[in-house]
């Protein structure tokens, strides 16, 4: 070990470092993927893909024309997951704009709906729902059906003189406003560090190999020490860069709350950057070219789109598919991000993620580093 | 002083599986020589250099450069020479000055003392009107130019040139020869592999290596003698000949 650390010198890391930096700015596509990249991602998911449903084009046909039919469509509106868009004379006129997609639903009601009502029996309405996707239409579903609950609840009490006996009330903690941003935004932080410390390290090495710089680099009193830092190290701080950039647009742009302390953020991201680094120098030892280099690095990053709960949530996978989340590091740094951020805990309540993490890393780390330290012999 | 070799080998010795790539290797190479490494595809010339260099380890016998030995000193070994490889190793996306610093600093030169070598060596290598521009839009003969310049800003004493002049037009290549002979006149070895004869009757000593084997040293003019040729090429060609014919045998030996 002291061996190592012994060949650690300045002057060979430090021009190792000067020289990196000089390609990363130079290499106009890897310039575009870690500065147009996280752009990109923080407008398309901040702004463009909302997965939480609101405000479904709806038509109603109100063929009971009463103050109930009105109170009705009222309630409905009041979800937010329906606008009304039009109110059309039949069902037949409905089930038009349904096919053109110029609704996603349709509400009707039926003539006798308030008689119904009013004597004691159920009124009856019909909620039409486009349900191909169905990630949206479960939302209007479950939102309808809430709505009709509330609604006649309110109506029995009515009825009967009575209070309602039981009630929940909701308080969404962490992001009340209930926005996607929220979510997503913490979570591109550990997307743009997968893809950084993965595609664009493996592919930074691999072009070396490439191009015979790496056998020159070798050839040279540098060390292999020296010659892996002076690798690895630009990217940890192309990182850190990237990591504070998406955090202040995040709060500046999206409202995102910083509730826990910064400085642990940017030690546990640490870990997770070692665990990152580990999978690219891995894929640059296992990679002939820099287009190979580049598709590991994609095939890579889909089961982190996928499975880590960047988007989707994990709770809702099969078991299989959880269980391959968890050799994912960014499942856990998604937890790190989010507690940090959005819940302001410590690291008491991220001890678990943390100590899988550092197994994660120093597994990756120590076999990616001895597979390339056998490629420099 | 002047007698101790730059380059000595003793039964020298590299196998890749089974195949044998340098065969019990005797050389001895003068400091200031000009040396030719030849020998068709596949004679061991390029896995000698990189065994020399540090780049692989020999599977068995010794070598010192430069005075140090190869397997247990490299760090040593690394430090006193220079290694120019057939694909340059030049970073294109760096101009030919930051090409020469990068380098030059990674050999432990710094500051003052590294601007000062390196105006001195880019005036040298007449490399000064293109320092400002990319490496990756020179053309070959510059490209080569600036690697040989890459490889020597440290003043190495021994300096190995693999096949320095594959894809360079005639006149890059005399400009090119008369670096190398400043080089030599300097101290600094040069031991260079090549497939031109004409470059090799350049060479001031040469050895010749077949299938792993070095079967023929000396001036250009003793080697031809011992072969019974009248030039350096007709040796080539009748060694390249006899490899072929001995190629499915030497499978079945092996």
């Amino acid at each position: 070990m002291s061996g190592a650390i012994n060949a650690v010198r300045r002057w060979t890391v430090w021009p190792m470092l000067w020289k990196e930096f000089l390609q990363l700015g130079r290499d106009r596509l890897t310039f575009a993927l870690m500065t147009g990249l996280p752009a990109i991602q923080l407008v398309l998911f901040g702004y463009a893909i909302q997965t939480d449903v609101r405000k479904l084009p709806t038509v109603v046909v109100d063929e009971s024309r009463t103050s109930e039919s009105r109170a009705l469509v009222q309630v409905l509106q009041n979800t937010d997951n329906f606008t009304i868009r039009a109110r059309v004379a039949d069902r037949a006129a409905a089930t038009r704009w349904i096919e053109r997609g110029a609704a996603r639903v349709a509400l009707v009601i039926p003539p006798d709906y308030q008689r119904n009502i009013r004597g004691g029996h159920t009124g009856v309405a019909q909620l039409l729902i486009d349900a191909a996707d169905p990630q949206s239409s479960g939302a209007a579903i479950a939102g309808a059906q809430l709505a009709a609950q509330a609604r006649g609840a309110q109506l029995l009490a009515q009825r009967y003189q009575l209070r309602a006996p039981v009630e929940i009330r909701v308080r969404p903690w962490y992001n009340p406003a209930q926005k996607s941003a929220v979510f997503i935004v913490p979570g591109i932080v550990g997307i743009l560090l997968t893809i950084t410390m993965t595609l664009i390290t493996s592919t930074a090495i691999v072009r070396e190999r490439e191009r015979g710089t790496l056998e020159q680099l070798i050839v040279t009193p540098i060390g292999k020490v020296s010659l892996m830092l002076g690798k690895l190290l630009p990217f940890v701080l192309v990182g850190y860069v990237q990591m504070s950039v998406i955090l202040l647009l995040g709060v500046t742009f999206f409202g995102i709350p910083v509730r826990g302390s910064l400085l642990l953020l940017y030690g546990l991201a640490l870990v997770f950057i070692v665990a990152s680094l580990g999978v690219g120098l891995l894929i640059s030892t296992v990679a002939r070219s820099q287009a190979q280099a580049m598709q590991l690095g994609f095939f890579f990053m889909l089961p982190n789109i996928l499975l880590s709960g960047y988007i989707f949530p994990r709770a809702a996978m099969p078991e299989p598919a959880q269980w391959l989340g968890l050799l994912l590091p960014l499942t856990y740094f998604l937890d790190i991000l989010r507690g940090v951020l959005l819940k302001g805990v410590g690291v008491r309540d991220l001890w678990q993620q943390l100590g899988a993490l550092v197994v994660l890393a120093s597994v990756l780390f120590v076999v990616s580093v001895r597979r390339f330290s056998k490629t420099l012999d | 002083m002047t007698a101790a070799p730059v380059v000595r080998t003793r039964a020298l010795h590299k196998r890749f599986g089974d195949l044998v790539a340098v065969q019990a290797l005797d050389l001895e190479i003068a400091r200031g020589e000009v040396f030719g490494l030849l020998g068709p595809n596949g004679s061991g010339k390029t896995t000698t250099i990189r065994m020399l260099c540090g780049l692989v380890l020999p599977t068995s016998g010794t070598a010192e450069v430069a005075g140090y030995d190869i397997t247990t000193q490299s760090e040593q070994v690394r430090r006193r020479i220079g290694y120019m490889s057939q694909r340059y190793g030049l970073y294109d996306e760096l101009t030919v000055r930051e090409n020469l610093r990068f380098y030059a600093s990674v050999y432990g030169l710094v500051g003052r003392d590294r601007d000062e070598r390196l105006a001195e060596h880019t005036d040298a290598l007449r490399l000064v009107e293109r320092l400002d521009q990319r490496a990756g839009t020179l053309s070959g003969g510059w490209k080569q130019r600036l690697a040989l310049a890459c490889a020597t800003a440290h003043r190495p004493d021994l300096v190995f040139l693999d096949e320095p002049t594959a894809g360079v037009d005639p006149a890059a290549r005399r400009t090119f020869w008369e670096t190398i002979y400043e080089l030599a006149q300097q101290g600094t070895t040069v031991l260079v592999t090549t497939h031109y004869m004409d470059e090799a009757e350049r060479c001031q000593r040469l050895a010749f290596l077949s299938r792993g084997h070095l079967i023929g040293i000396g001036t250009p003019a003793e080697v031809v003698q011992q072969f019974g040729a009248r030039t350096v090429e007709d040796v080539f060609v009748m060694l390249q000949q006899r490899d072929e014919a001995a190629m499915p045998v030497a499978a079945g030996r092996s």
